[in-house]
């Protein structure tokens, strides 16, 4: 009985261990041109860059709060997270107990996201090089015109608490990336680059003397509804905000070690 | 050039990583006779946490921190702008003429860039002699482009770029406290300055 125990123990570990490890993994994307939603009606480029297969798990971010304590809760600056900061943890390092250990980490701030993917050599992507991963379904890099693939993503949208789901438990798509639609929204390094404002200089709503080259920013694609949400989401939060369906995942430049 | 931009790059991220909140830098050496007291803790909000390094127009590095006990006057603009940013810079200066010269030297005005690659300190430089900002109390920062996001998340301010010599960047100015609390914004062009400085003023004779 005893051996048993134990072999089951072994078992759950090894199989923890797998999952801790495929968690960690990355994938590699091809960069190329493509016109996304705002910003800019030109195509925008992106290079060759390596993607985390899946967002960053509870457990992945109880780890790092432990050996960065500046990340616990109750040792976060104001200036770095709002109240709502890790707001349904048991305590300091634990997930609350409807937080499953490989379920996405949420209710984190732009600040604490950010610090994690440097602490482990890697980065935040950018929301032009999030937005060219995401256009793809399972089989194609550009799905975008595709009526399944806005609609599987739309009525995402509308189905509540998917971010309790764990991760893989969406579509892998043409990248081998797993979850950008379907469990939690993600934060950006540059979430805050996009102001929407008016198309043309005399646009009553949008407010020119606000900014450089306002008139350069504008829908390109206004069909897509699902990342116009996206676009208005990133406008809306402030990089102390923690979300409870917002968590993130990391990039890492391809070969940044060969500069 | 790339290798050393890229060590400069490591070392924000070695900095920017695994801090502590037990990193002491050194004051500056306070001479005003009501001191500000140097020892007592920031409050949480205090921008002074931000982990960073910062370059100067005279190639110095400094920390946020290192202005600790000054009034700031922020703004964060490129100096290949064309459009916005002259009468941003013109709005600072236009701030700066109506500070009492007495408060001046606990005020810094200080310009950050959103364009560390093409800003070098060099470039920073020349733009404040252009533009006649070579007093003590006029500051030109910039950091890496990771730095320059966080800090600019901090100011609420956003930036894309838009094309290889343009941003698109919202215009806003901000007043920090003694303790590096943010404490008034403006925003927009050519706006009347009057809360601005009278926050500064407030700020300074705290």
């Amino acid at each position: 009985m005893k051996t048993i125990f134990r072999l089951a123990v072994c078992f759950a570990i090894l199989i923890q261990g797998q999952v801790y490890s495929q968690s960690g993994s990355m994938v590699k994307v091809t960069g190329g041109k493509f016109i996304p939603l705002y910003g800019t009606k030109e195509a925008v480029k992106v290079n060759d860059f390596q993607m985390d297969v899946y967002p960053v798990t509870n457990r992945e971010f109880a780890e790092f709060v432990q050996k960065n304590p500046r990340w616990k809760r109750s040792q976060v600056k104001a200036l770095f997270a709002d109240e709502s900061y890790l707001q349904n943890w048991k305590d300091d390092v634990i997930p609350g107990d409807e937080q499953l250990l490989n379920s996405p980490v949420t209710n984190v701030s732009w600040y604490a996201a950010k610090n994690y993917c440097e602490c482990q050599g890697k980065r935040l992507p950018t929301v032009d090089e999030w937005e060219y991963v995401a256009m793809a379904d399972e089989t194609k890099a550009d799905a975008r015109v595709d009526k399944s693939y806005n609609k599987y993503i739309l009525s995402w949208y509308e189905t509540p608490q998917t971010f309790r789901n764990e991760i893989g438990s969406t579509f892998k798509n043409y990248w081998g990336v797993y979850d950008l639609h379907g469990l939690v929204w993600e934060w950006t390094i540059d979430f805050n680059s996009v102001m929407i404002s008016g198309e043309s200089r005399n646009d009553s709503t949008g407010d020119n003397s606000l900014f450089c080259g306002a008139s350069a920013v504008g829908a390109s694609d206004l069909m897509n509804y699902a990342a116009f949400m996206r676009y208005a989401f990133r406008g809306s939060v402030e990089a102390r905000y923690s979300v409870k369906n917002l968590g993130f995942r990391c990039v890492k430049d391809e070969n940044s070690e060969a500069l | 050039m790339k290798k050393l931009l890229f060590l400069i790059a490591l070392i924000g991220i070695l900095t920017s990583c695994n801090q502590g909140d037990d990193i002491i830098s050194n004051p500056p050496v306070e001479v005003e006779t009501k001191a500000y007291d140097f020892n007592q803790e920031l409050p949480d909000l205090s921008v002074y946490h931000l982990p960073a390094t910062w370059t100067t127009q005279d190639n110095e590095e400094i920390q946020m921190e290192d202005l600790r006990g000054n009034v700031l006057v922020m703004v964060m603009i490129y100096t290949s702008c064309k459009a916005a940013c002259p009468r941003l810079i013109a709005d600072m200066r236009n701030i700066e003429k109506q500070v009492p010269e007495k408060d001046l030297d606990k005020v810094k005005f200080i310009m950050v860039s959103i364009d560390p690659e093409t800003d070098t300190p060099q470039r920073l430089k020349e733009f404040s002699q252009d533009n006649l900002m070579e007093d003590d109390h006029w500051m030109f920062l910039r950091g890496t482009p990771e730095d320059t996001r966080e800090f600019a998340a901090v100011l609420a301010v956003s930036y894309k770029k838009i094309s290889p010599i343009d941003f698109s960047h919202s215009n806003i100015i901000s007043v920090f406290d003694e303790d590096g609390v943010l404490v008034h914004q403006q925003e927009g062009l050519g706006v009347d300055n009057k809360e601005t400085i009278d926050a500064i003023h407030k700020e300074v004779s705290n």
